[in-house]
């Protein structure tokens, strides 16, 4: 852990021994990970490896699955996200996640911003609500697209668009973390680029977890990477290591495109 | 433990449980929206069966009947006629008379006469007699119907505590029929009336029979027609079909129909097959015709949905072999989905019978007092029957019209039961 | 005359039958010898299987006897010698039929095709009873109404405050033409219509919502059935339950506060409709809530929203144009609804927005007016078809604007 470049040395996420059951099946072994606090955390592995199950931990998402089970510990500095006293509803506003599709709601661009500020409170006056609302367009780098057509529908954007009106609309309610689940998956080469600089903005501000398929986009964008393999936690260290010069024969061969 | 976060100031918190607050209420609006819809089909099949159970058995008299010579058949002709016109009622007043001697005056003897079922009595001696003349002169014991105000008084609809004036029934009445219960001359028994007569307009002898045949033949006709069409039109839809605007207004026009209110095919009946084409009113044929144009739509839908879930793998395999598109279709998809389309044509034809207003339209109210022998006999349907009876307030035929509901939901039910079977047992086998 | 129908009838089916077994045999002969002599597979060198040889000629000979068959009934003598003839004609040329068709069996006739195409016209011809269905309905309550609109302007028909139409009967009197207002008419139907929505708008869409976001699967699979029995009842049932109990209900109920309600009110008729079209609006939303997907409500409960919050605000937004369609069938179902109406809502043509009146339909005045003795061209029956052609157009509209915009919604989430 000499790395210069790893902006903070906080802790935001520790996890102790986690396990998830699909019913019978256990699709991760008992995952112990420290995330840092700011910077892009990133998770690679092959498909089914259980990277994303693993990221829909951090926000309880598996709790809308039916027959999922989550043990062990996940602490968010240093409270259980899993304590029955803490509920969901404030961890996801503090938690925000962006998926694989784009998922803007059948609404008005404004309306789709303006949705979880709405309903967590935030803002007590319209002036205040327009402007959290322009101040997440900016930061999502969305604001000049669509300032002049904010009261059309945010189904009618392009999928990068969309993309990061989704970004927009989770940093509108003030979270600490961004969950990625792939979310260049659907966009073409151009609309991934804007994607990736703009992740490159944000993690100065927020801690940000991205799952991805792509190793050169984790190359790219992470400052440490964890990779994952049958549901196992193989090996985790800075992005430069892992790609460089792995200590895991298993992360080497995926890398490197043997396995996969 | 300190939190930086907004989410988990104070405001924060006491907010959530304000928005946990509308959650419960939203979820409770829900749950009381159920409970609305399953407490009116409660009360719908409660109040129909607490008044309709009770239809299911009627009082009857067994009574001595002397087949007077002098009354029947003073010349002893035994022409046919004389035997058919004879004064039978005079023969059921004596019996009466003489179940209590000593009553004399008229009036009196008049309300006695009134606790049978005059004509049920009469037609049922006149039938024995004209059968069987060798009758006349012997004594036989006969059971009838009482009359319906002797049943509903027996029933306990008619109660003894009101006063006289305002019951339809004396007081002198009662005490007869208390005498005549306890020498067990009155008796219940379940009532073959209700299955086996034709309508009447006596409520104790008016029956579902012409109704259900009527129904039946009615079924079976819209059955036979609306089966293929229905499936022809959804096999050349979804098999055949060019993808063009006449196909578009062939799918457009059965979604459509199947949406089309029913009395509006009443009216088309009425306009085509009656005045146009010249076919009778009131007849089964033209019933049947009317709603098969009404369940054809239903059948389409059913099965176009059936042969879309037969998996192309099937077609293919077939196809791949070296069978035509017409072979595949016929050989492989159709068999596939039979059951499908046969679950939709058992509901479609459920519909069917529970269907009024077009045969209203087609003159299918007639008061029929014969069981029909062809589908071109005046018939009416049961729902029809239903409506007729419904509009009779007295008691005794709202009991009536409530035992025929339960009759034609029992019928619907074990229809429905056989559709939802047949849809599980092919479920399975895939 | 019929029986003897019956009689040639079947003496056709069976030719057909015996075409189809002799040609197929005949077939089967013939590539046996064939066989015998090149020593190819049997039928390998025929285009058509034998089947296909009998099957043409069984649909071949069923058109010559059945063309026949028709002109005997058209020129309609009587008669033995008469049917004897006709008969003897039918089983003559029915055999000639099948010999001509035998002679044609070579392995290059394509007699598959030719079967493929009539089953591929008979098909057609099926499937264009549908449009005839239409076609007959409009064209026969164009042509009555036409003649309605004769005798009574449309007008006076559609905006006329007044609705008699008994009055029409007594020819010798001063107002023969009768009243044939049809405003209270509407007026009521759209006041039972407005009750029905009443209750069965909110309570279906409420169900809809909690059974596909909240009940569990066990109490789903008890409680959608049972809703879905009151779509099964026959609406003379509930026009009966109005009548019997619940008209009685509100009357009495009614009269605990002081008021007089008649047991037939626009609120007994409304309030059972509105039962009897909970299921229709239920699982229509049902369908379009659930097709809405899961991502979109993940969007939303990732932003730490309540499910009832994203119910409200991100799935009933999607689902909108879908359950706008649905409310448009069950209104079309409300304004054609006939039984419930006739039992429960009365015959009186009031012109009034108060639901505890008895109120009249266009429904009900169709059957009453076609009901009973009828001479066909008075105008009284003729408006009943007039009254059908604004029901039909109304319902139309309704029905193709709801099919197209859940056909348009569908194709938005596919």
């Amino acid at each position: 852990m000499s790395d210069i470049e790893s902006p903070s040395t906080d802790v935001k996420f520790t996890c102790r021994d986690v396990k998830v059951h699909y019913g019978d099946f256990e699709a991760l072994h008992g995952i112990d990970i420290d995330i840092p606090d700011r910077g892009v955390t990133a998770f690679i592995g092959p498909s089914g490896c259980g990277k994303s199950t693993f990221l829909r931990t951090f926000n309880r998402m598996n709790d809308t699955i039916e027959g999922c089970r989550v043990s062990g510990e996940v602490l968010m500095d240093g409270q259980d996200i899993y304590d029955k006293t803490l509920d969901p509803v404030l961890l996801r506003a503090q938690v925000g996640m962006v998926f694989q599709k784009p998922n803007p709601f059948p609404k008005s661009i404004y309306d789709n911003i303006a949705y979880g500020p709405r309903i967590h409170g935030l803002t007590s006056s319209k002036a205040e609500l327009d402007a959290l609302v322009e101040k997440s367009l900016r930061r999502a780098g969305l604001w000049d697209e669509v300032k002049d057509r904010l009261k059309l529908s945010g189904t009618g954007l392009s999928g990068g668009q969309q993309q990061r009106l989704v970004i927009a609309r989770a940093i509108a309610v003030s979270p600490q973390v961004i969950l990625m689940d792939e979310p260049a998956s659907a966009l073409d080469p151009i609309a991934t680029a804007k994607l990736e600089a703009l992740i490159d903005e944000l993690k100065e501000r927020y801690c940000i977890i991205i799952v991805t398929h792509s190793m050169a986009q984790a190359a790219r964008v992470s400052d440490k990477t964890a990779f994952f393999y049958m549901g196992d936690l193989i090996e985790f260290d800075d992005t430069e290591k892992i790609f460089t010069n792995p200590s895991n024969s298993r992360t080497q061969d995926y890398i490197t495109g043997r396995t996969g | 433990m300190e939190s930086k976060s907004i989410h988990n100031s104070e405001f924060a918190h006491k907010r959530l449980k304000k928005r946990y607050g509308k959650e419960r209420r939203f979820r409770m609006w829900g749950v009381a929206a159920i409970c609305f819809a399953l407490a009116s089909l409660g009360w719908l099949l409660f109040s129909l069966v607490g008044t309709g159970f009770t239809a299911f058995q009627q009082n009857f008299m067994s009574i001595e009947v002397t087949l007077e010579q002098s009354i029947i058949d003073p010349q002893n002709t035994n022409d046919r006629e004389t035997l058919r016109g004879a004064n039978y009622r005079r023969i059921i007043q004596n019996t009466m008379y003489n179940q209590f001697p000593d009553v004399t005056e008229r009036k009196a003897k008049q309300e006695l006469f009134a606790l049978v079922s005059a004509s049920g009595a009469t037609n049922q001696i006149r039938q024995m007699v004209y059968n069987d003349p060798s009758l006349i002169g012997k004594t036989i014991r006969v059971t009838v119907p009482t009359s319906d105000q002797v049943d509903q008084l027996l029933k306990g609809y008619i109660k003894r505590d009101v006063p006289e004036s305002r019951r339809k029934i004396s007081d002198q009445q009662i005490a007869w029929i208390d005498d005549l219960k306890s020498r067990k001359i009155i008796k219940k028994k379940f009532n073959t009336i209700l299955f086996t007569n034709p309508d009447s307009r006596d409520p104790e002898l008016a029956g579902i029979a012409s109704a259900v045949i009527g129904s039946v033949m009615i079924v079976l006709i819209a059955f036979l027609l609306a089966l293929p069409i229905g499936v022809g039109s959804a096999l050349y839809l979804d098999e055949f079909a060019p993808k063009n605007k006449f196909t578009d207004l062939i799918e457009i026009n059965i979604n459509n129909l199947a949406a089309v209110p029913s009395i509006v095919f009443g009216l088309l009946g009425l306009a085509v097959f009656i005045n146009f084409i010249g076919f009778q009113r009131s007849i089964p044929l033209v019933g049947g015709m009317v709603l098969a144009l009404r369940a054809f739509p239903t059948i389409v839908i059913a099965t176009r949905a059936s042969l879309r879930s037969v998996s192309p793998a099937m077609v293919d395999g077939a196809l791949s072999l070296g069978a035509s598109h017409t072979q595949a279709v016929f050989h492989q998809k159709l068999p596939l989905a039979g059951p499908g389309i046969l679950t939709g044509s058992i509901i479609a034809m459920a519909q069917v019978l529970g269907e009024t207003a077009p045969l209203l339209m087609i003159g299918m109210v007639a008061f029929v007092t014969e069981i029909p022998n062809s589908i071109s006999d005046p018939a009416t349907a049961l729902p029809v029957q239903i409506f007729l009876w419904s509009d009779s307030a007295e008691r005794a035929w709202s009991e009536r019209t409530a035992a025929a509901i339960i009759i034609l939901l029992v019928i619907l039910v074990m229809m429905n039961g056989v559709a939802i079977w047949l849809r599980n047992r092919l479920e399975k086998r895939r | 005359m019929n029986q003897n129908l019956l009689y040639i009838l079947a003496f056709m089916a069976i030719l057909v039958a015996a075409g189809y077994v002799y040609n197929r045999k005949s077939v089967l002969a013939q590539a046996r010898s064939g066989a015998v002599q090149n020593g190819r597979g049997s039928m390998a060198h025929w285009h058509s299987q034998a089947n296909y040889h009998g099957y043409f000629t069984a649909w071949i000979t069923g058109l010559v006897t059945f063309a026949i068959f028709i002109g005997g009934v058209f020129i309609g003598g009587s008669g033995l010698p008469f049917l004897l003839a006709w008969l003897g004609v039918i089983i003559l040329s029915g055999l000639a039929t099948i010999l001509i068709v035998n002679r044609k069996i070579t392995p290059q006739f394509r007699a598959r095709n030719y079967v493929e195409r009539f089953i591929k016209l008979s098909l057609i011809l099926l499937s264009v009873i549908a449009v005839l269905t239409t076609f007959g309905i409009i064209m026969s309550l164009l042509f009555e109404s036409l003649r309605f609109f004769d005798k009574v302007p449309v007008l006076d028909f559609l905006f006329g405050l007044q609705w008699s139409p008994q009055t029409a009967l007594r020819a010798d009197q001063a107002g023969q033409s009768g009243a044939f207002g049809a405003v209270p008419i509407f007026a009521g139907t759209f006041l039972i219509m407005l009750v029905a929505m009443v209750i069965a708008g909110p309570i279906g869409l409420m169900i809809a919502i909690y059974l596909s976001e909240y009940a569990s699967k066990s109490v789903r699979k008890i409680v959608k059935p049972l809703i879905e029995i009151l779509a099964g009842i026959p609406t003379v049932v509930y026009g009966f339950f109005a009548l019997l109990t619940v008209g009685p209900t509100i009357r009495n109920f009614a009269e605990g506060f002081g008021f007089s309600v008649p047991t037939q009110s626009a609120l007994a008729a409304g309030v059972v409709m509105g039962v009897m079209i909970i299921p229709l609006i239920s699982s229509l939303s049902d369908d379009v809530i659930n097709a809405v997907p899961q991502t979109i409500r993940d969007g939303s409960y990732a932003l730490g929203a309540t499910k009832s919050e994203t119910m409200k605000q991100v799935v009933f937004a999607g689902a909108l144009p879908g359950i706008i369609g649905a409310f448009l069938l069950a209104i079309s179902r409300a304004i054609g609804e006939t039984m419930i109406v006739v039992m429960a809502a009365g015959r009186a043509a009031n012109l009034t927005g108060n639901p505890f009146e008895a109120v009249t339909t266009v429904t009900v005045q169709i059957v009453a007016l076609l009901t009973g003795d009828q001479e066909f061209d008075s105008p009284k029956t003729l408006a009943a078809f007039a009254l059908g052609l604004v029901l039909f157009v109304i319902t139309l509209i309704l029905n193709v604007i709801a099919l197209t915009v859940v056909r348009k919604y569908r194709e938005r989430y596919d």
